[in-house]
């Protein structure tokens, strides 16, 4: 890896703790940012000659800290700051640096800079490319790219947000227990929804929102290793690891989308699911489960069958159960009924989801799902008229093109039939 | 004389790796294996520290989630070899810190070695292939 590769890599992994700990002293996020830019900036100079830092958050934050002073007190003619070449040799103004920032800050800096991107007011959308801004440090190309949108208008969106934030009042004193929690809940559900973001994408943007997936992957691992004993943290990093180890499966050569069912699981990654499954092991000793923890115990059962045939849909059934009293809704419900379709047949799963036609008459999966019980029940007239309907609310080409082969082997067979 | 060679890395930077960054790094380190590979015992790579637990010894015995040591380089994984001498293990570390930028490689001479009977396939989710 080259010198520039590894400062990219220590930069990134360090902007969190350093953007967090620069809007602890500066109390104004473009200030901490401006200053974190030119502390960048001069660690790309510095480095490459001087060698990494032994601990890079640390230079950051004093050099951007001292950047940002240095301006202010320029402007009002006083003296300079040493420069940051002095500085990074000296171990001893680095050491006790360090050391207040492992202190109590360290936690809570953190998880402010992310919790300001959960404001209730900003929907998802923003919150998420807020988040990859500011705390993953995406450029404003790189996230406009993601959204599949123009840089000019991605950055038009990014500030309203923040103007959005900068109006919010937010707590810079640490949190009580309470809130500090609370604050937690906010975070992983936006992490939550960065993941989902990139993963419910078609093949024409998946390419593009793979990242997404990663960058959820790395802020969930960021929140568990603040929040070490957390069981939902375990289990929202070990769900997001279990899902994305299938990306690779997930669509075939032309882009279409291949169920679960039918996917090659050579092509799923190990090393995720194994990291997934250990995560879930140390949850579940907790006796706390929630919602992240009961997703991830779906997604684990999934992981652990070698075939298809070999899932435990019962397991999934009475997980789905669980997970429906404790975040009750219509959705949860219907993927419910496909594992009891999976476990007991069609007719019952069947006469679970049609009273779920009001809240879900606009939903593609229930379309969907209907039509694929309907067909396994042989009723295939009332299968189409619910394929027709599924494809007409599809959301991803690749949606509609699953639905359009369900289609054409129903019009296939009836052919068949006919002839 | 046989060492175990400790790796010391942060792995908030190990882990922004991008996964193209992730693999040239797995790859040039299992070349320098492959040039090893008579003189080297067990090798592992170690899941994050977020995966950890620690059994703290007392009465009763407390189990914590999270690694033994809070440090700002984490133990990300170990090579046991056979050497001549420390300067040959010190050659060996140079070389893996070549294609591995950041951290640390720690020496530490073993007092007990026992190879184990498991096979490799029964455990690992990515073997080395010609371990």
């Amino acid at each position: 890896m080259s010198d520039l590769a590894w400062i990219d890599a220590a930069i990134t992994s360090a902007r969190p703790q350093a953007v967090g700990a620069l809007l602890r002293y500066f109390r104004d996020l473009d200030t901490a940012e401006e200053a974190f830019q030119e502390a960048c900036l001069r660690a790309l100079r510095n480095w490459p000659q001087k060698g990494p830092p032994r601990d890079p958050a640390a230079w950051l934050i004093m050099v951007g800290r001292n950047a940002a002073l240095d301006g202010k007190r320029k402007s009002s003619r006083q003296t300079e700051l040493p420069p940051e070449d002095q500085i990074s040799d000296v171990e001893d103004v680095e050491t006790p640096m360090a050391e207040r920032l492992d202190g109590a800050h360290y936690r809570d800096d953190i998880l402010r800079l992310m919790f300001i991107c959960c404001h209730p007011d900003l929907p998802a959308t923003q919150q998420i490319a807020l988040a990859l801004r500011i705390v993953s440090g995406l450029t404003v190309r790189q996230i406009a790219r993601v959204f599949l949108v123009g840089e000019a208008a991605m950055e038009q969106r990014i500030t309203r947000a923040k103007a959005r934030i900068a109006k919010a009042e937010v707590a810079f004193e640490a949190p009580g227990p309470v809130e500090r929690s609370e604050r937690v809940a906010a975070v992983a559900h936006m992490v939550y929804l960065v993941f989902t973001e990139g993963y419910t994408a078609g093949w024409e943007t998946a390419q593009a929102r793979a990242p997404l997936c990663d960058e959820a992957i790395r802020l969930a691992r960021l929140l568990l290793r603040l929040f070490q004993t957390e069981p939902e943290i375990m289990g929202l990093t070990a769900l997001l690891l279990l899902q994305n180890s299938r990306a690779a499966a997930r669509f075939d050569a032309e882009g279409a989308a291949v169920l679960l069912d039918d996917q090659d699981r050579s092509l799923w990654d190990r090393e995720a699911i194994g990291e997934g499954l250990a995560l879930m092991d140390k949850a579940v000793r907790h006796q706390r489960p929630g919602p992240y923890q009961v997703q991830a115990a779906i997604a684990a059962l999934h992981a652990r069958a070698e075939t298809a045939a070999d899932t435990d849909w019962a397991g999934i059934e009475q997980l789905y159960g669980a997970l429906e009293v404790m975040t009750p809704s219509p959705v949860i419900t219907l993927n419910r009924a496909v594992a009891v379709s999976k476990a007991r047949g069609p007719a019952e799963a069947l006469a679970m989801i049609e009273p779920l036609e009001a809240p879900l008459a606009g939903y593609f999966y229930w379309h969907g799902a209907r039509g694929a019980f309907l067909l396994q029940l042989d009723r295939k007239a009332e299968a189409r008229e619910a394929f027709d309907r599924a494809i007409a609310m599809a959301n991803t080409a690749a949606e509609a093109a699953h639905i359009r082969g369900q289609i054409d082997r129903l019009t296939a067979d009836a052919a068949k039939a006919a002839s | 004389m046989l060492y175990a060679v400790l790796c010391y890395n942060s792995e908030e930077a190990v882990f922004s790796w991008t996964a193209e960054q992730d693999a040239k790094v797995m790859a040039d380190l299992m070349g320098v294996q492959q040039r090893w590979a008579h003189k080297l015992g067990p090798t592992a790579r170690l899941m994050p520290t977020t995966a950890a637990t620690t059994l703290r010894k007392g009465e009763p015995p407390l189990v914590i989630d999270g690694p033994f040591a809070e440090t700002k380089e984490q133990l990300l994984g170990f090579y046991t070899i056979n050497c001549e001498d420390l300067e040959e293990v010190l050659t060996f570390c140079k070389e893996l810190g070549a294609v591995n930028p950041g951290g640390a490689y720690e020496v530490r001479p073993l007092h007990f070695f026992n190879n184990g009977a498991l096979p490799a396939d029964a455990v690992s989710p990515r073997v080395a292939e010609s371990a």
